[in-house]
């Protein structure tokens, strides 16, 4: 393997320095364990700012905030839940529709934290290939989770859920969980490369779609100055987002990255020694004028 | 369209259908594995009791979202999410009744907590919370059996004299003592546990069980006699007649206690009060 692919964003390091061409990774690694932390405030330190986990969780004994995925799967299973959870989930579905889906998955889920890892070292150590499968398998993912709840009447994903599994874990208790964390560390590591967050996870196919229309996103505004170094395609979880609006130039395709499945980690910001990427809305999308056209023949 | 493209064509439906097919019999799998294994695992060990106000286990199942906050409200650390790995559905709160019995708070912090419905705030007397129920289920062991004095249970009962009354009866062992029975009432009993704290024997002979193990239940085409002709105000088959002893002359019995009778306003006895003159009697009773 190339020792770029080994360690990409060295260059950028190089140019804007370590702080800089770590910028997001910093402020995303503070965000999980800042959220996990703030929970934890309870359990350990009786500091009561945050309750629950996130299922559902109450801050401050006022704001409320819900799973929307969960609370989807309870209302197929034939039940009700009471108003503070429709209130929390619709706070919850407002945010992520507004700042982008994934964003659940990048700056807050803590399998992240074990699937980041995980290819830190599948890059380090040189491993490639492993298990090939579409990355579509989420929405099949998804929809099996659904079904199940429609079918069983329960919420029969909770019983192996990793992502709840983790989270509630660390606060509640983790129990044989750590074996579940382990396990998806290896299937990230030896299995398939980015494996479970990126093809398998049922919660990152719901957020995906739902920030479809996200208007927080990521832009290759100064695309005309990438240098083909494929630094940020090694580093992106979700590499099928980049090329689109990186090399969609001749296309008339815009600089923004509007796929829901980008989870707006910033880390390609981090890692371009150009300065290609740049977080921006998704109505900064200007596609280039391409053949011709009336209004670049007017231009002088 | 030439005979290349139409290979080409045929090449990528041929992909795309196998791509469908591998995906959906993959995640189909694996969906089946965790219908079935969540099926499995839903039985709840006896010993979980879930929180006041939990829906039907069935329901509590499809409800509960487990976030916990039911646990974090728990005044007194009773309750607890079960972690993987335990024999309880992962993440859901219950509690164990030998370790720490629901207390009871008249405002059940934890069903308001509840953001699910999974505990349902129908429930506003702790006192109908149905928790399960206590049952007095080792007789062989409980040493108010053995005609000893202890009524712990009976003692710490939140809602004493009605969830657990004491029954005295005759000690048959030693002849001229009382046993003092405690006895639950489902009609009362909320199945807090603290019964079953408190029991002093190294493994409790009373314990909280979920309700659909305590209570039997009375095939529904069943009649009580007895509740009928009460509800009617008189017999339904035939009118009622006092029954007739073959006794002797002015004697009655009544079979519910009070024995043998004379009927009122006799003065004649067909007995001597002298028991030998009955015993020479020629011609027996």
């Amino acid at each position: 393997m190339d020792p770029r692919e080994r360690n990409p964003g060295q260059e950028a390091v190089e140019a804007k320095g370590w702080l800089a061409a770590n910028r997001w990774l910093i402020l995303r690694r503070t965000s999980q364990l800042g959220l996990l932390l703030l929970f934890l405030l309870g359990p350990w330190f009786d500091i009561w700012i945050v309750k629950g986990n996130l299922a559902s969780s109450l801050t401050l004994n006022t704001l409320p905030l819900t799973d929307p995925l969960l609370l989807l799967q309870e209302l197929l299973a034939g039940q009700w839940p009471v108003s503070t959870a429709f209130i929390g989930a619709a706070i919850v579905l407002t945010f992520y529709f507004l700042v982008g889906g994934r964003v659940y998955c990048s700056w807050v889920c803590p399998v992240n934290l074990v699937t980041d890892s995980a290819d830190w070292l599948r890059r380090r150590l040189g491993l490639r290939g492993g298990a090939r499968f579409e990355r579509a398998t989420r929405y099949w993912m998804l929809g099996a989770v659904l079904m199940l709840a429609l079918v069983t009447g329960t919420l029969a994903w909770e019983w192996i859920n990793p992502v709840s599994m983790v989270f509630r874990g660390l606060i509640f208790g983790m129990g044989l969980a750590w074996f579940m964390v382990a396990a998806i560390f290896v299937f990230d590591l030896a299995v398939s490369r980015r494996g479970w967050c990126s093809h398998l996870c049922p919660a990152g196919a719901f957020y995906g779609l739902l920030g479809r229309g996200a208007l927080l996103r990521v832009t290759a505004d100064r695309r005309e100055a990438c240098d083909d170094c494929l630094d940020c395609f090694v580093v992106c979880p979700e590499q099928q987002v980049i090329r689109p609006a990186l090399k969609g130039t001749g296309k008339g395709i815009g600089p923004v990255i509007l796929s829901g499945e980008c989870t707006n980690c910033g880390r390609c910001i981090d890692v371009c020694a150009q300065d290609v990427f740049h977080f921006t809305t998704r109505f900064n999308n200007h596609p280039p004028l391409v053949g011709h056209d009336e209004k670049s023949e007017v231009l002088p | 369209m030439n005979e290349a493209s139409k290979k080409s064509a045929d090449a990528a439906r041929r992909k795309f259908l196998t791509d469908i097919v591998r995906t959906a019999g993959g995640v189909g799998l694996m969906a089946l594995d965790v219908g079935l294994f969540a099926r499995q695992s839903a039985a709840l060990p006896a010993t979980a009791i879930r929180p006041p106000g939990a829906l039907p286990e069935d329901d509590f199942l499809g409800a509960c979202i487990r976030c916990g906050l039911c646990v974090r409200d728990c005044p007194y650390d009773t309750l607890r999410l079960s972690k993987p790995g335990e024999p309880v559905p992962t993440g859901t709160p219950y509690f164990v009744a030998r370790e720490v019995p629901c207390e009871m708070c008249e405002d059940i912090p934890c069903v308001a907590a509840c953001p699910s419905g999974a505990l349902d705030r129908k429930l506003e007397k702790i006192d109908d919370a149905r928790m399960g129920l206590a049952v007095l289920i080792d007789q062989e062991n409980c040493i108010a059996f053995q005609g000893l004095r202890c009524e712990v249970c009976f003692n710490v009962c939140p809602i004493r004299g009605k969830a657990i009354t004491l029954e005295y009866e005759h000690n048959r062992r030693s002849g001229k003592h009382a046993r003092f029975l405690p006895e639950v009432h489902s009609n009362a009993c909320t199945g807090c546990g603290k019964c079953e704290e408190a029991c002093i024997l190294e493994e409790a002979a009373i314990k909280v069980l979920p309700v659909h193990l305590a209570k039997g239940e009375l095939g529904h085409h069943y009649r009580l006699g007895w509740k009928e002709k009460q509800r009617a105000g008189g017999a339904l088959v035939s009118p009622d007649q006092p029954h007739h002893y073959n006794l002797p002359k002015n004697l009655d019995c009544d079979l519910q206690g009070q024995g043998l009778l004379k009927k009122e306003g006799d003065k004649e006895v067909p007995y001597s009060s002298n028991p030998l003159d009955t015993l020479n009697r020629k011609g027996g009773l």
